[in-house]
């Protein structure tokens, strides 16, 4: 093996090599562009060789994973050398490099068109290479009448033509005009009738994009195409570098049987005629050989066949014969055309009615599920899905819930949510979905998310039929030793609705019911607890006379739980212990649920969505994704009143929706018979910006949504908690929740060092289905520069997505940076102006100051600008010590001990930003103990404005201080969105 | 639009080449590599050449100790992706005469002009060995 040319990048790449681990190769990798940035500095004395040799060894180095952001340039100039090796090394290397967007790229565009249009065919091509893979817009607008003149010359040649193909092809993608001229589908067709195979390759390709586009400017290019694929198919005139294996370039076959498939039909009989010669010569003249690339080489172009059959629509015949061709593959041995197959046969269930025949198959697709290869298993579980219906749904859920058991975890979630769909969708009778769905919280509880079983509660309601045999299934799972929780869950609920029904059943009773149930509770979670003790309560209203030993029993554990913890299990055993004692009104108020409104699964829509998504981004990875980056974020405790984060489904009748309910779907499932049809956010709209320019927190939240009547806020999305509140914790903390509403939380986590810092934005999408038009734009105020990484148009369901924020501080400046967050819910959207608390006090180090330090810098400091006084009243009423917190928790840090008056206060602290660097600051507060409303302050620092702006925010903090953490006081306005005040007040 | 990356990568993770025919940041880049990687090389011989990972298909293809990644949408014809990752070796093999990971490794430069000629901005330009091969010979020859 010969060396490269060049030795020192051969040496390089051996050293490189050689490095025992990562952290070797970075210490070479560093010294490599130390020496790479010295060399380009100091540019005299550099050879083009030297240059060529460096700007490779950056892109090796930008292989392994390092930035070279600094040699752009250099590669950039190098396209101007004259010189073939260097030039072709600059186009090389920037193409690799940079993208469209770099403005580097700009100052090559003239070298770049000259040697366009210039009379060396070695630099057209290099040209054309660089404009076909990295050019942009303004490429497309400067050069398209060069490259189209090339590409039609007759004079030029195959080497660069088929450059200037996919060359225009680059441009016609930026901007589409570019073929926007007379005559141009004649040039295409022209075009096409090229001999050389090169030139039709690249072509080919120009031409898809095109059609693709707009296939009715070019119906004269379809005999073309077909003429091009005879000549192929019948081996006519193709020169033996273009065979491949035998086959004349399946590549070019396989294209143009794609650029036929944009084309509705082939209405012209004569060339309908000639393609179906054609393609009924591959499907039938595809035999398996031997060779492995010849192989799949003739298979390559079979398969491009079956799906130009299969969209052309051709007669049965010929359709049953594509169907009887897959349904041999997806039984061979070699995986590849296995994996084809059934990829096929999904493809041809949505092109045309053939299902009858694919159904032969189907037990061995039900093998293919089985197969060792997920991949294969995956598009095998995409045709059960596809290929059932109400005529073998039972035979294919039944494998589907069979598989369950064993299937990879990556797979089981996606299973579970397909099972439970084909189930709902085709169920031949409701008591063998309630079966399918019970089996699958059997075996897959952890892979059930809530909605299937939500939604098989809301069949068992709204069918009167299957009440009593859910009740007894329900019944039955208890029995077994362990259960998921679900299970529990969902027993627990269909048993305090539908227990009754099995009274006379063997260990039915209420009172065996309740036992049965309670052995569960100490195995379960919080949310879980909730829903059993509202069994409990139905249970106690169902056993009528009351049996005074249950009622007991039941009554111990509602006043057991009356000073839980968790706030929703405290409230529902207040109330339902409460309620419990009213004897006849408990039956009206505990009574069954009502039906539910008839609508549209959420669990399709939810498929509908994680289809989007691919196989590994499932819902499961996503989920786990959110949880693991919850427990970062949400540090802050909830204030012992906001509702829990988990909802689940309530069992008391609430005549309105609980507006603070987290989640849509849940609060549908809620029993409101209200149709939920989103509005426009108007308090929302309202109040967001009080929320940036205001006073902070003296209209909260919460007052505001008190004088609006309780209809107004139903369907509305709104904020859950106070903006401001949530913002001014935020400035005394690193890590919290900035919004939060019942679609989406958005959570900050935050690190500050000297000038600079670093915010996440976490944005979390609570919904099961997907945010979509997602904005997030940042209005910095003119000190801070603020550089937010791209947000993504769509958060999938569940999924969240983190968004890091640097934060550069130029100057002082009390001013704040607003975050303009918006996304569309249902039609409406959605938007919130939030403040960001990247505040001035982020900027503080608090460093105490002795003494010694401090009075010299004190006295130095002489008066305005650099030392300002002010007497400010109006001071919120605190005491000195809660002052001092308050000081300390912006980050100016009390030096006790400095001021021999105690009623006094000393602070100081270094502030840092890119203009003043780091820098004392350094307040005295002096108190009147005879009045606390007024004080005098005095800030002082070398930087005038720095002075100003710490006073005036130190007084902002001292007027009107936010209030932390509000005392739990239920207000009102709080209790009408709560289900059990509500009830209190209706009784 | 067809091919959106090439790589080439040795069995111990390594990554000997790689080409992008979109946009991605360093990070990304990383990350999907590693990706990638650690899901291909996990499998085993008889298991298909197809992965599915995020919006991309990977078609893969193993040479002794290198592995040949690309990744397409779901427009591209899987067998004739499989079949030009052999082109690409046999033209490989044409010019380095019995090519193996070093060759790729140190010449890493013509690796690159020839993948040029064969593919641009994710389409196939050339399949023609003779027609790739021609600018490296002519520069051999000139140097």
């Amino acid at each position: 093996m010969a060396l490269s040319g060049m030795r020192g990048l051969s040496v390089f790449i051996s050293e490189i090599r050689n490095c025992q681990n990562k952290e070797q190769e970075r210490l070479r990798v560093d010294k490599e562009l130390g020496n790479i940035r010295t060399r380009f500095k100091n540019e005299k004395g550099l050879t083009p060789y030297d240059k060529k040799k460096y700007v490779w060894k950056m892109l090796y180095i930008f292989m392994l994973g390092y930035d070279v952001d600094f040699g752009h340039m250099e590669a950039v100039s190098l396209i101007s050398a004259p010189k073939y090796p260097e030039k072709q090394v600059g186009y090389l290397v920037t193409s690799c490099l940079l993208n469209e967007n770099h403005d580097f790229l700009r100052l090559a565009i003239n070298t770049v068109r000259n040697d366009i249009i210039g009379r060396n065919e070695t630099f057209q091509c290099l040209a054309l290479t660089l404009v076909g893979n990295i050019g942009g817009r303004e490429f497309a607008e400067s050069l398209a009448p060069d490259v189209q003149k090339l590409l039609l010359s007759s004079s030029c040649r195959p080497l660069v033509k088929k450059k200037a193909a996919l060359c225009l092809l680059r441009l016609f993608r930026k901007n589409p005009d570019v073929v926007n001229v007379d005559g141009w589908s004649d040039l295409m067709a022209q075009l096409l009738d090229e001999r050389n195979l090169g030139v039709l390759t690249s072509s080919m390709s120009l031409f898809v994009a095109l059609v693709s586009n707009n296939h009715e400017a070019y119906w004269s290019c379809l005999p073309k195409c077909v003429k091009i694929l005879e000549r192929l198919a019948r081996n006519q005139d193709v020169p033996q570098e273009y065979t491949y294996y035998g086959i004349p370039s399946p590549w070019l076959q396989v294209k143009t049987m794609r650029a036929l498939q944009y084309f509705p039909t082939v209405e012209d009989p004569n060339t309908r005629r000639s393609l179906f010669e054609v393609l009924q010569r591959i499907l039938m003249g595809t035999d398996v050989v031997k060779n492995v690339n010849k192989n799949n080489a003739s298979h390559a172009v079979l398969f491009e066949a079956l799906a130009l059959v299969m969209h052309l629509d051709a007669e049965k015949e010929m359709m049953s014969q594509c169907v009887a061709l897959l349904g041999k593959f997806i039984a061979v041995r070699e995986p590849n055309i296995r994996y084809l197959g059934l990829e096929n046969m999904t493809r041809m269930l949505m092109v045309t009615d053939v299902q009858d025949i694919i159904k032969r198959h189907q037990a061995q697709i039900i093998t293919s599920l089985k197969d060792p290869d997920i991949s294969i298993r995956r598009r095998a579980l995409d045709l059960l899905y596809g290929m059932c219906d109400v005529s073998n749904a039972k035979d294919i859920v039944e494998e589907l819930l069979q598989y369950l058991g064993t299937a990879d975890f990556t797979m089981r979630e996606e299973l579970a949510l397909k099972a439970a769909i084909l189930a709902e969708k085709f169920a031949p009778d409701l008591s063998w979905y309630v079966d399918v769905i019970l089996q699958l919280i059997d075996k897959a509880g952890d892979f059930v998310s809530d909605d299937i079983w939500f939604r098989v509660v809301q069949f068992v309601t709204n069918n009167e039929d299957l009440q009593p045999y859910a009740a007894l299934k329900a019944r039955e799972y208890l029995d077994k030793p362990a259960i998921h929780e679900t299970m529990v869950k969902v027993s627990a609920y269909l048993l305090g609705e539908y227990s009754h029904l099995l009274a006379r059943r063997p260990g039915c009773s209420p009172k065996d019911i309740f036992v049965i149930i309670h052995e569960k509770l100490p195995t379960v979670s919080t949310p879980t607890i909730s829903i059993l003790l509202s069994t409990y309560a139905k249970i106690l209203m169902h056993s009528q006379p009351p049996d005074p030993e249950l009622q007991n029993q039941i009554w111990a554990i509602f006043s057991k739980y009356e000073t839980c913890i968790d706030a929703e299990i405290q409230q529902r055993a207040v109330e339902y212990f409460a309620l419990s004692k009213k004897g006849a009104a408990l039956m009206d108020i505990l009574a069954e649920m009502p039906k539910f409104p008839e609508r549209e699964s959420s669990l399709i829509k939810k498929a509908e969505d994680t289809e989007a998504d691919t196989a590994e981004l499932s819902a499961i990875k996503l989920r786990a994704q959110q949880q693991a980056s919850n427990a970062l974020v949400v540090t802050d405790q909830r204030p012992a009143n906001e509702p829990p984060q988990v909802t689940q489904l309530g069992m008391v009748k609430i005549p309105s929706v609980d507006h603070t309910s987290v989640d849509q779907e849940l609060t549908e499932a809620n029993g409101n018979s209200h149709e939920v049809d989103p509005q426009p956010d108007v308090l929302g709209d309202l109040l967001s910006p009080l929320a940036i320019e205001g006073p902070p927190a003296v209209v909260s939240e919460e007052d505001a949504l008190a004088l609006a009547p309780v209809e107004d806020q139903q369907n509305s999305v709104k904020p859950i908690g106070d903006i401001a509140e949530r913002f001014h914790a935020l400035c005394i903390k690193d890590s919290g929740v900035l919004y939060e509403d019942p679609n989406v939380q958005i959570g900050i986590k935050a690190e500050w060092r000297g000038h600079q810092g670093r915010l996440v934005l976490f944005l979390g999408n609570k919904t099961t289905f997907s945010l979509t038009s997602v904005q997030a734009v940042i209005l910095p105020p003119s000190h801070l520069k603020l550089d937010l990484s791209s947000v993504p148009e769509i958060i999938p369901p569940r999924a969240q997505v983190q968004c890091p924020l640097e934060v550069i501080n130029l100057r002082p400046s009390r001013d704040v940076a607003v975050l303009d967050f918006s996304y569309k819910f249902g039609t409406n959207l959605v938007d919130n102006k939030l403040r960001l608390p990247a505040v001035i006090n982020k900027f503080f180090q608090p460093i105490p100051v002795s003494a010694e330090e401090f009075f010299p810098q004190w006295r130095s400091l002489a008066g305005p600008p650099l030392k300002l006084q002010e007497v400010v009243r109006g001071v919120r009423a605190m005491s000195l010590g809660e002052m001092a917190n308050l000081l300390n928790s912006l980050r100016l840090i009390v030096c006790p001990g400095l001021d021999p008056n105690p009623s006094n206060l000393v602070a100081t602290t270094t502030f840092y930003s890119e203009s003043t660097r780091a820098m004392l600051c350094l307040v005295r507060i002096e108190t009147d103990p005879a009045d606390r409303t007024q004080l005098r302050m005095t800030v002082a620092s070398q930087d005038p404005t720095l002075t100003f702006e710490l006073k005036e925010y130190i007084k902002e903090q001292l007027i009107s201080i936010p209030i932390a953490s509000k005392p739990p006081v239920p207000q009102p306005p709080i209790a009408t969105s709560d289900p059990g005040a509500l009830l209190a007040g209706l009784l | 639009m067809g091919i959106r990356f090439i790589l080439m990568v040795n069995k111990q993770g390594q990554t000997r080449l790689a080409q992008y025919y979109e946009y991605l940041t360093l990070e990304e880049r990383r990350a999907l590599e590693g990706e990638i990687i650690r899901k291909c090389l996990a499998r085993n011989e008889q298991q298909c050449s197809f992965v599915e990972h995020r919006n991309y298909k990977i078609v893969y293809r193993r040479y002794a100790s290198l592995f040949f990644l690309v990744g397409v949408d779901n427009e591209e014809n899987e067998l004739a992706i499989l079949e030009f990752i052999h082109l690409l070796v046999e033209t490989m093999d044409r010019h380095f005469g019995n090519v193996c990971e070093l060759d790729i490794m140190f010449h890493l430069e013509k690796a690159h002009f020839m993948l040029e000629e064969m593919v641009m901005n994710g389409c196939i330009v050339e399949t023609s060995k003779t027609n790739i091969l021609a600018p490296i010979q002519l520069m051999d020859k000139a140097s």
